[in-house]
């Protein structure tokens, strides 16, 4: 049973600040991915959380109990890092008894756990080796198996499989998930790859430049995005959003870009739903997925017409540039549906997938029809 | 995928292999200077040109420990039946072996290898020790003034010591640390920690900090973090760093000359000075320095393995 909160946590370097007034409640068995970009703070917080960085603000809790003044070694917190950090002068079997030799524990007793999480995680018979002798992902294995021998109080890992190559990426991305469906201990995990975060999370914390973007479930964070950085943080391909405005005619509501002779047709309702999420008709950003823009080889009711820029195929699907007045729209179709750039082809945004932000302060107006 | 060489790379092949033989010849040349004139009849080890060809015998070896005078004539002809055999060889060099009742008297050259030994073995432990404990401080944790600190550590080299060599003379002299072996270990030590703190720091950042912190979090104290992992990890470091201090405190000469004459006297002051009755004895000075030259041999071999092994043999990804 391990509950981990932040509260009002502040981190400087000298005069940077890395974490921003961070709150986060975590809670038991509970897996959270931290999603972010390069530099933004995750690996400090982690750090932080772990007890191998102080923090300037704020207070650190497990299990209710205010941590932040106590040492790494006794807050009881297991770390993987990305660099794997195995001892070279160790074999696999001293490395993963490692922790467990900081306890009282007697030879068998410690013998016996070593076995047990070489089983769960598939490397008994490489327990004799030593770590250069192993391949990248057995290297990773055996620095989670570090990490559980001793049945820690959470599990905290730092890009642990960012090292690998993309199958054995996806293999360990796997593994982790069923681990963690076994053994099921509190675990936060940091990634800057989205489809990671999105494959293992129970909840995504999104972190952009030390401040906590959104934290949610997956599909929570994919659907509800509450501002442009994570609209277009997650997700791939990533999000068009342009400028745009509404127009207003009898029957129904246009969404117009700009350069462009008409607007996308939307149900009326937007506009009291926007204007009750606080939008003041201009500074309006449009969001949309490229598989929410539709597009047809015939004209159609309600669809515009465009011209097909460029075409990127992808072999399962093509990625289409479309010019939209003076923007591009990329959209997802079927492989080899536009046969050529240049092509004219018809367009319409399905109104059920368009996220509406403010432009100026990226805030979405949580408009979804 | 076997290596099937071409014409041009054999030739290439043996070139490189001829050149290694020549480099070694004129690197191994005084070595082999030393070491067979160590074993030669002192007739022959002025010769010019130098006998290669000759009856080995270990007699420089039993005059280089004996304490030794001229016979100032013949000796009787039942006494040198009933000496032993190395006993005859010095009769037959001239001298006779002084004894004191029984016990035959030993020269100064135990006793100075073993100062030697003390010496160079304390100091570089504690150069080593001392360097890599401040290394390691310099490596892990914010020092203020760190680049101003390691400067002036190094810049303690930049003087040629002989420069000091009077003044430390002097200072010595007022404390009664000369011809004391720790007034040598002293100052060995303090030639050898400024390098040793600088090639361990080098050795030390290139352990990754994650080591540590690894075994932090898996309830381990700084301190034995320190010892269980750091320590292992920087083992080829600390063994090259002791084979340098041991090299420079064993062959130093100048201020063992200076500050030793009996007592603490190292080897290298006193196997000149051995030059013998009447003229120089080459072939006993080369036996003294042949013996002289093991350790440092012994030492190195001993090493070789964490000398040659390369920092990056772990299992860290960057
Ligand atoms: N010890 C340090 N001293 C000074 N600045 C630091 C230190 N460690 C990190 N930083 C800075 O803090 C910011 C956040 O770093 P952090 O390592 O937490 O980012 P991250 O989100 O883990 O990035 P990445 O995805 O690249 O690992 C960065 O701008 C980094 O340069
Ligand atoms: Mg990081």
């Amino acid at each position: 049973m391990t509950h981990i909160e932040l509260r009002g946590v502040q981190k400087f370097f000298g005069e940077v600040q890395v974490i921003k007034d961070m709150n986060l409640v975590i809670e038991d068995n509970e897996f959270i991915v931290m999603l972010g970009p390069s530099g933004c703070g995750k690996t400090t917080t982690l750090r932080a959380v772990a007890g191998l960085e102080t923090i300037d603000e704020g207070d650190i809790l497990i299990d209710g109990k205010v941590v932040q003044h106590l040492k790494a070694a006794d807050r009881d917190i297991a770390f993987v890092f990305q660099s794997f950090s195995l001892y070279p002068h160790m074999t696999v079997y001293e490395n993963i008894a490692f922790p467990l030799r900081a306890t009282r524990q007697s030879k068998a007793e410690v013998d016996r756990a070593v076995r047990q999480v070489a089983d769960v995680l598939r490397i008994a018979p490489l327990l004799k080796r030593r770590p250069s002798a192993l391949s990248g992902g057995d290297m990773q294995r055996v620095a989670i198996g570090r990490a559980l021998v001793r049945s820690p109080k959470a599990l905290l890992m730092d890009e642990p499989i960012g090292a690998l190559d993309a199958k054995l990426r996806e293999e360990m991305r796997t593994e982790i998930k069923r681990l963690h469906m076994k053994q099921g201990s509190t675990t936060i995990y940091v990634t800057h790859d989205q489809v990671e975060a999105m494959a293992l999370a129970d909840r995504i914390v999104i972190m952009n430049d030390g401040v906590l973007q959104q934290v949610g479930t997956p599909d929570d964070v994919y659907t509800h995005p509450a501002n442009l950085f994570v609209a277009q943080f997650v997700g791939s391909p990533v999000m068009n959003v342009a400028e745009a405005h509404v127009a207003e005619t009898a029957s129904e509501a246009r969404v117009v870009m700009p350069g462009a002779a008409e607007g996308f047709v939307f149900p009326r309702t937007l506009l009291g739903r926007l204007e009750a999420g606080g939008a003041k008709g201009d500074g309006l950003a449009l969001g949309i997925r490229p598989e929410g823009v539709l597009v047809e080889r015939e004209r159609r009711e309600g669809y515009l017409p465009v011209e097909a820029h460029i075409i990127e195929p992808l072999g399962s699907h093509d990625i289409i540039d479309l010019k939209v007045g003076t923007q591009m729209l990329r959209a997802r179709t079927k492989a080899g549906f536009v046969p050529r750039p240049g092509e004219k082809v018809w367009v319409r945004i399905d109104p059920a997938q368009a996220h509406f932000f403010d432009a100026e302060s990226g805030r979405s107006f949580g408009v979804r029809l | 995928m076997a290596a099937v060489k071409t014409p041009r790379q054999k030739v290439a092949n043996q070139l490189a292999i001829a050149a290694v033989i020549v480099i070694a010849i004129i690197f191994l040349a005084p070595i082999y200077w030393i070491g067979s004139t160590a074993f030669k009849p002192r007739a022959l080890a002025t010769t010019v040109p130098p006998t290669v060809l000759f009856q080995p015998e270990v007699t420089p070896f039993v005059k280089l420990f004996t304490r030794r005078v001229q016979l100032n004539r013949p000796v009787e002809p039942g006494a040198y039946e009933a000496a032993p055999w190395w006993e005859k060889r010095i009769y037959d060099g001239g001298e006779r072996v002084l004894r004191v009742g029984e016990d035959v008297q030993l020269s100064g050259y135990p006793d100075r290898f073993l100062n030697s030994l003390i010496i160079a073995v304390t100091s570089t432990l504690l150069a080593v020790s001392m360097g890599t404990l401040t290394a390691y401080g310099f490596s892990r944790f914010r020092v203020a003034g760190e680049q101003d600190w390691l400067f002036f550590i190094l810049s303690t080299r930049m003087l040629p010591p002989v420069v000091v060599a009077i003044p430390m003379f002097l200072m010595y002299r007022v404390v009664g640390m000369t011809d004391t072996h720790i007034g040598l270990i002293i100052l060995y030590t303090a030639f050898n920690l400024s390098f040793s703190v600088w090639l361990m720091k080098g050795f030390i950042d290139e352990i990754p900090k994650e080591y540590e912190e690894a075994a932090l979090v898996d309830g381990y104290t700084r301190m034995q973090a320190f010892f269980k992992i750091v320590l292992p990890e920087a083992a080829t470091g600390i063994a090259a760093t002791a084979v340098f201090c041991f090299i420079t405190a064993w062959n130093e000469y100048a201020f063992a000359l200076m500050m030793t004459n009996r007592r603490a006297q190292t080897a290298p002051p006193f196997i000149p000075a051995q030059v013998g009755s009447g003229l120089t004895d080459w072939t006993t000075i080369a036996a003294g320095t042949f013996l002289f030259l093991l350790p440092v041999a012994i030492f190195t071999f001993l090493l070789r393995n964490h000398l040659l092994r390369g920092m990056s043999f772990g299992a860290i990804r960057k």
